[in-house]
C-alpha cells in the first residue's frame, strides 16, 4: 500500500489527480500503440488525440475534418443539488468535453443510465425532464440509451454515463500554451464543488450557493470566433478543479503558469465556504466553467466575446504562461509566491 | 453569511510588504544568522503557506513549523485503534484530514477500500446527529488540540445516544513546548501561538512556561497581517531580550480565556501521557476521557484489536524518521534519509511527510524554499 497505485482502489482513484492519472497509466494505457489513434497524444503533429493523450475528448480524422468522441460516467450525492441535479450535471459534462477540444456543434449524445432497485420513478422523470433541459439550451439530442437496474446496495440511486460525437475543423488540445499566453477563466471558480459539499454534508450556509453547471458550446463558439485561431489551449476544470487543470495545461505544454490570485472570481459565497470548510476554491470542481490558454494579441477580443454571454459575465485574465519552471504553477498571493499544489485525492476539511 | 459580501479585514498586501520590510530591519537588529522561531499550530503554517508568506521573510528569519498541526502528532498507535476498530466493522466518524493519514500498516482510507464504514464529519455534533440516526454504534475518533476537545467535552455532557463513543486521540499544546524548549540542540528563540486554543485556555496558560525558560511567546491570530505582526511583536521582544506573552490577537482572546470551557474541558478529560507522533513522549500532552465517562470510551467499550494489524507492519521505517529534530528545528529535511526515497507525501512515514503543512511535505512539494520573485 504505497504510492500512487494501490493493490486496491481508494476513492483518490476517481478525484481527478495525481493517482488517478496514474491509475490510467498503469491498467489503461498498457497496450496502448505509439501512432495509432489510441496512443496519439496531444500536439504530436498530426492533430489526431488519443486515449493516451488523457485531453478531454478523442480526435479522428474524418476527411478533411475532425470526429471528437467523449464518454463521460456521472455519480453525485446529493443527485439533486442547488443550482441543478446529475441529469443536467450528466449533459452539461458531455457537451463541454466536446466543446474544451473545439467542437461546439453537438452532433449527438448517448445515455446510459443504471438504477438501484427501489429508486423513485418520479426522481427519474425529474432527472430526465432536466436533461431534456440542458439538451435544448446545448443544441443536442440524446440519439440512444440504455438502462439497467441493479439490486438494492448493489449501487447507491444512479449512475449516469453520456458520449457524445461532435464535428470540428480545427481541434483544440490542452497542450498548446506558449510563454506569454494568457490564461482566460470564463467565471467565478470553485461553485459547483463548495455547492455540492456543503448540502453533501448538511452545512446550512445563507447566501446564494449554487452549482455553475451549465452547458458551454455556445459561450466557446463565441470566443473561438471572435479569437481567430488564437485559443491555444482549452480544458474544463472539473474534477481537481482549477490547480489541476492549470497543472495540466502547463505539464502537457512544457511551460510554468503564474497564476494571479487576486484576478482570480470569486462569489462572496464561494470564498466564505471556503474560508470555513477549510477547502481551497482552486481545488474543487467547476462544472460549467472553462480554462482558456490565449495569444496575447487575441487576449482583450476573446475577453469581450466572453463577456457579452450570459454564461461569461465574469470572464478575466488570471494568468500567464512563462518559461521557468515547466509543469509547475506558481501563485502570486499578492503577499508573496507559492507553487500551488496539486490536489490527490478528493478534498478534505481541515480540522485545525 | 453577511460576512461573506464584506471584503476581509486582515488580508490587506501592502500593509503585509510593510510588516515584512519591519521583519527585516529586526532581524538585522538582532544580528544573528538565523534567527529562530517556532509557531505550534498548522492554521500558522497554513496562513504562512496559503499566503505565500514565506517568500517575504527576511533570508535570516527561521520560522520553524513546530508540533502544531493535530494530525502530524497523532501517533500511530492512535490511528491503528481507528483502523483496527473500522476493520473489526464499528463506524468510524472522523475529521477528514485524518482519513489518509497512515497508521502503523494503514489509513482509514485504506480500510474503508477494504469495506469499513468511514463517515467523514464537519464536528462532533455531526457524529452525534449520525448516531441518533442508526442504530449502528459510532465511534467518534477524536483528533485536534483545546479546540476540538471542548467540542468533544461538550457532547460528551450534553446526553449523546447510547450507540456513540469516544475514542479520544486528543492533544494539549502547552506540555509539548516545554519539551521543545528543553531539546537539548534546540534553536528556539521565541514562540508564536495559537490564538485560537488560547481562546480556550487564555493567554496566562503561557506564562509559567516564559517564567520557566526566558523565552518569549506571542498570541497571534491566522490571517496573513495577523500572523506578520505576531513575528514583529516577537522579533521585537527578542531583539529587547524581555521574554514575557504577548497577546496580539485581543479581539478573540483574554488573559483568563473561556472559563465555562475550560471547566467542561477538565470535566471530561484527564492530562496524560502519550506518545506525539515523531516527537517524543509527551507527559500530559494527552487528554483522555476520565473514569466516570468509562461507558463512552470507545477503549472499553471495545476490545481494540491492533495487534492484527501489527503482524502486516513493514519493516520499521519510522525508527530512522528525523522528524522530531525537524520539528525541533534542529535538522531540515534533506538531512533525513528516508526523504524523497521511502517517505513520500504518497507514502508518508513521519509526521512532516503527512500534512500538507507539513515542513517535509512542504519541502518535498516546493523543493526546499524556492525563490519565485523573478519567476516570469
Amino acid at each position: 500500500m504505497t504510492g500512487l497505485i494501490d493493490e486496491r482502489i481508494g476513492l483518490r482513484h476517481g478525484a481527478g489527480g495525481r493517482a488517478m492519472r496514474a491509475l490510467i497509466e498503469r491498467v489503461f494505457l498498457d497496450g496502448a500503440v505509439d501512432g495509432a489513434v489510441d496512443g496519439a497524444v496531444d500536439g504530436a503533429g498530426d492533430g489526431r488525440v488519443g486515449l493516451a493523450a488523457m485531453d478531454d475528448g478523442a480526435a479522428i480524422p474524418i476527411g478533411d475534418r475532425w470526429l471528437v468522441i467523449t464518454t463521460d460516467s456521472h455519480v453525485v450525492q446529493p443527485i439533486f443539488f442547488p443550482g441543478g441535479d446529475i441529469g443536467r450535471l450528466a449533459v452539461a459534462g458531455t457537451v463541454n468535453d466536446l466543446a474544451m477540444m473545439g467542437a461546439t456543434d453537438v452532433l449527438a449524445l448517448t445515455c446510459a443510465v443504471v438504477l438501484e432497485e427501489g429508486f423513485p420513478r418520479a426522481d427519474l422523470e425529474r432527472i430526465q425532464a432536466s436533461m431534456r433541459d440542458a439538451c435544448r439550451e446545448a443544441g443536442a439530442t440524446v440519439v440512444a440509451g440504455d438502462t439497467k437496474v441493479m439490486g438494492r446496495g448493489e449501487l447507491d440511486g444512479i449512475v449516469l454515463n453520456t458520449s457524445g460525437v461532435a464535428l470540428t475543423d480545427r481541434v483544440i488540445p490542452d497542450c498548446g500554451l506558449r510563454p506569454q499566453d494568457l490564461i482566460v477563466v470564463t467565471g467565478s471558480i470553485g461553485d459547483h464543488g463548495l455547492a455540492i459539499m456543503a448540502a453533501r454534508h448538511g452545512l446550512a450556509l445563507e447566501g446564494d450557493l449554487r452549482s455553475d453547471v451549465a452547458p458551454l458550446n455556445d459561450l466557446v463558439r463565441r470566443a473561438l470566433a471572435a479569437a481567430d485561431g488564437a485559443v491555444v489551449a482549452m480544458k474544463d476544470p472539473t474534477r481537481g478543479g482549477l490547480a489541476s487543470t492549470l497543472h495540466e495545461m502547463a505539464a502537457k505544454s512544457g511551460v510554468g503558469i503564474v497564476l494571479d490570485e487576486t484576478q482570480v472570481p470569486l462569489t462572496p459565497e464561494v470564498r466564505a465556504a471556503g474560508e470555513l470548510l477549510g477547502i481551497d476554491p482552486l481545488h474543487v470542481a467547476n462544472e460549467g466553467k472553462a480554462v482558456l490558454g490565449v495569444r496575447p494579441a487575441a487576449a482583450a477580443a476573446v475577453l469581450a466575446a466572453l463577456r457579452a454571454h450570459p454564461l461569461g459575465q465574469r470572464a478575466a485574465i488570471v494568468g500567464r504562461a512563462v518559461a521557468e519552471r515547466p509543469g509547475s504553477v506558481i501563485l502570486d498571493t499578492g503577499f508573496g509566491r507559492r507553487l500551488l499544489s496539486e490536489p490527490d485525492g478528493e478534498p478534505m476539511p481541515r480540522i485545525c | 453569511m453577511n460576512s461573506a459580501a464584506r471584503p476581509l479585514e486582515f488580508r490587506d498586501p501592502a500593509r503585509g510588504r510593510a510588516l515584512a520590510q519591519t521583519l527585516g530591519r529586526l532581524t538585522r537588529e538582532i544580528g544573528r544568522d538565523p534567527v529562530s522561531v517556532m509557531h505550534v499550530c498548522g492554521s500558522h503554517e497554513q496562513a504562512i503557506a496559503r499566503f505565500g508568506l514565506r517568500a517575504s521573510f527576511p533570508r535570516a528569519l527561521d520560522v520553524i513549523m513546530g508540533p502544531g498541526c493535530p494530525v502530524c502528532v497523532t501517533d500511530l498507535p492512535e490511528v491503528d485503534e481507528a483502523v483496527a476498530l473500522a476493520l473489526q466493522g464499528v463506524r468510524v466518524a472522523t475529521y477528514g484530514d485524518i482519513v489518509r493519514v497512515r497508521g502503523t500498516a494503514c489509513s482509514l482510507a485504506d480500510a474503508q477500500a477494504e469495506g469499513a464504514r468511514i463517515e467523514v464529519v464537519y464536528s462532533v455534533t455531526q457524529a452525534v446527529e449520525l448516531a441518533r440516526r442508526t442504530d449502528d454504534e459510532i465511534v467518534f475518533f477524536a483528533t485536534g488540540f483545546e479546540t476540538t476537545a471542548v467540542a468533544t467535552a461538550a457532547a460528551v455532557l450534553d446526553d449523546p445516544p447510547p450507540n456513540l463513543s469516544v475514542l479520544s486521540a486528543h492533544k494539549f499544546i502547552p506540555p509539548v513546548m516545554e519539551i521543545v524548549a528543553e531539546m537539548p540542540a534546540t534553536r528556539v528563540e521565541g514562540f508564536l501561538a495559537a490564538g485560537h486554543a488560547a481562546t480556550i485556555t487564555g493567554w496566562e496558560v503561557f506564562e509559567p512556561f516564559v517564567a520557566r525558560h526566558g523565552i518569549p511567546v506571542v498570541v497571534a491570530g491566522f490571517e496573513p497581517l495577523d500572523v506578520l505582526a505576531g513575528l514583529v511583536r516577537l522579533l521585537e521582544l527578542i531583539r529587547d531580550r524581555t521574554p514575557r506573552v504577548v497577546n496580539m490577537y485581543p479581539r478573540c482572546v483574554t488573559r483568563q480565556g473561556n472559563r465555562a470551557a475550560q471547566e467542561q474541558l477538565w470535566r471530561v478529560f484527564r492530562a496524560a501521557g502519550g506518545c506525539w507522533r515523531g516527537i517524543a513522549h509527551v507527559p500530559n500532552g494527552n487528554l483522555r476521557l476520565r473514569d466516570e465517562w468509562a461507558h463512552l470510551d470507545a477503549r472499553r467499550r471495545f476490545r481494540i484489536d491492533v495487534a492484527r494489524l501489527w503482524s502486516q507492519v513493514p519493516p520499521a521505517l519510522a525508527q530512522q524518521c528525523i522528524c522530531g529534530d525537524i520539528m525541533a528545528g534542529i535538522a531540515s529535511p534533506s538531512a533525513c534519509a528516508l526523504f524523497g526515497s521511502r517517505c513520500t507525501p504518497e507514502a508518508p512515514v513521519g509526521a512532516c511527510m503527512v500534512s500538507s503543512e507539513g515542513t517535509c511535505r512542504i519541502w518535498h512539494e516546493y523543493g526546499g524554499h524556492p525563490d519565485l520573485g523573478a519567476t516570469g
